[in-house]
This record gives structure tokens, sequence and C-alpha cells, in this order.
């Protein structure tokens, strides 16, 4: 199977269902090593046994931002190369987008009030996640609100791009503005600063949550493509009802 | 394994994590079912798709 026949809706069915099982059994045995390792992993020196919420934390705050980059590529398919599943892609993954960033922004706020002593501070890092939080529901508010879905697709992709603006914006705001939030200890120039003890397991934690998106958001495409057949054959019933009719 | 004083902490971030990802499971689950069984209604209403193929296959 090549890369153009993944086009073709019905042999992405074919070919999703015999992934997601495999698939969902990856996830499953990866986030048991990740969750045992993040159990085992020793206390922080500072911030005791808190550190454990990074394991969660982490990862969704990344997804939260690699789901809109996803959504990304996916509008510039909707946009500029017309792709069948472009937006059936980008649909899927908003809702997931959007738990991951609710997750991001609950998670940090439980892990930030025994640290900083506050559920919430409205600084760079904290306000623009949050806004990236409100960009996911106003998307699939948009979704929801236009009937017609190829309307609805190219409105999507031009809000999805313009919004794309706030992943470097969130990516650096902690470099670029003084927060409470710690700046980046993984991905930066120099390497990470984090220990091997807290490094393994947050890396085998991503991985994880990163194959539970890819899970979830090929069956959510999959259910999209019933759902736009169901709408297809709706659509000729009623025609046949009012030939029928007439 | 002793989480210390913030264990309400640590165990609702994991436990509101749990939820959610089961939630977002049960939820796309839900919605195969209901839309497989639509095709299946479809598909015995007579309706067949442009291709002539039945609503209910995907093959």
């Amino acid at each position: 199977m090549t890369l153009t026949d993944l086009a073709n809706p019905t042999k992405f069915l074919s070919l999703t269902a015999r992934l997601l099982p495999w698939l969902a059994a990856a996830t499953a045995i990866l986030l048991a090593i990740g969750l045992y390792q993040s159990a085992v992993a020793p206390d922080d020196y500072q911030q005791g046994a808190t550190v454990k919420i990074m394991f969660i934390h982490v990862p969704t705050a990344w997804l939260s931002m690699l789901v809109w980059g996803v959504m990304s590529l996916a509008a510039l398919g909707t946009l500029v190369w017309r792709h069948p599943l472009a937006d059936v892609a980008a649909k899927a993954a908003a809702p997931i987008g959007a738990s991951f960033t609710f997750l991001a922004l609950v998670t940090g706020s439980l892990w930030g009030r025994p640290m900083w002593g506050t559920y919430w501070e409205w600084d760079a890092r904290l306000t623009s996640v949050l806004i990236l939080f409100l960009m996911y529901l106003g998307l699939i508010a948009l979704w929801r609100a236009v009937e017609d879905p190829s309307r609805a697709a190219r409105a999507a992709a031009v809000l999805t791009l313009v919004g794309a603006i706030n992943l470097p914006i969130i990516k650096f705001s902690v470099d670029w503005w003084n927060t409470l939030h710690q700046p980046a200890s993984v991905f930066r120039m120099g390497g990470p600063t984090l220990d091997r003890a807290f490094l393994i397991p947050l890396l085998v934690m991503a991985l994880a949550f990163t194959l539970l998106f890819l899970t979830l958001h090929l069956a959510a495409m999959r259910n999209e493509i019933l759902r736009r057949r169901v709408r297809a054959l709706q659509l000729i019933q009623a025609a046949q009802a009012g030939r029928r009719s007439a | 394994m002793s989480l210390g004083p913030y264990a309400p902490f640590i165990v609702t971030s994991y436990l509101l994590v749990t939820l959610v990802v089961l939630i977002l499971i049960a939820w796309i689950a839900i919605d195969y079912r209901r839309q497989t069984m639509r095709l299946r209604e479809l598909d015995a209403s007579g309706v067949v798709r442009r291709s002539g193929r039945s609503a209910a296959d995907s093959k």
C-alpha cells in the first residue's frame, strides 16, 4: 500500500482495522512500563514526591502542542492539496487535543499549588496554554455550527493555521518573559538538565502518551469517515424519498 | 512508595488523567458502535452508495 492509497477513505479504513489492535496493545504495554518507572522513581531533593506529577503533566503538555501541529499540517492538506482525509484528521484530533490541554492545565495547577503556593498565575506560559485550550473549544464549536462539511473544513483550516502562531509563543514564553514556570529542561540547547532517574520514565511516558494519541486519533478518524458516509447515504435516502413522493 | 504530605495532589492528578483517558476511549467506542449501527440500518433500508456498494461495506 502506497501513501497515495491512504487518500482513499475505504483503503484507510481497512488499514486502520489492521493497525488499531497492535497500536492499542503497544500503548498499554508502554503505559504500564512508564507508570511502573514513575512509581519507583526517587523523590526530587527539592520537590519531594510531587515530581511524580511531572510524568503525566509534561507528556500531556507536549501533546497539547503536538496535536495542534498535526492539525496545522492537516489544515494545509485541506487548503493546498484538498486531501480527502485532511479535514477528517483535523476534526478527529481536536477533542483529543482539547482533552490533553485540559489535563496539562489541571495537572500543572495541582503541581503548582504545593510548589509555587498557588493553583494559577496569569503568567505567559499558563495564559498561552489556556488560550490554546480555548482555541480547541472554538474549533470544535465551529465544526458543529457549520452544517456543510466542506465549508466547515475551510473555515476550520484557516483558524487552525492562525492559531498555530500560539505554538512558538507557548514554547518560548518561558525564555521571552519572566514566568513562574520553569524553563525547558529536556528539549534545549546543551541537552537535558534532568537526571536520568527522572528523564527515562518521562521519555517512556511521553512515548506512551504519543502512542495513545495515535491510537485514539486513528479510531476517531475511522468514526468520522463512517459519520460522513452515513450523512451521504441519508442525503441519498432523502432524495429517493423526494422523487417517490413527487 | 510514600507520597508524603502532597499525596492528595499527586493522587488527584493521576486519577484525573485516568478518568479523562477512559472517557475518551468510551466516547470513541460508543461513537463507532453508533455509526456502524446507522450504516447497517441504511443498508437494511436498501440505500446504496454511489459506488454501488452496500452502506455497511467498508472494504
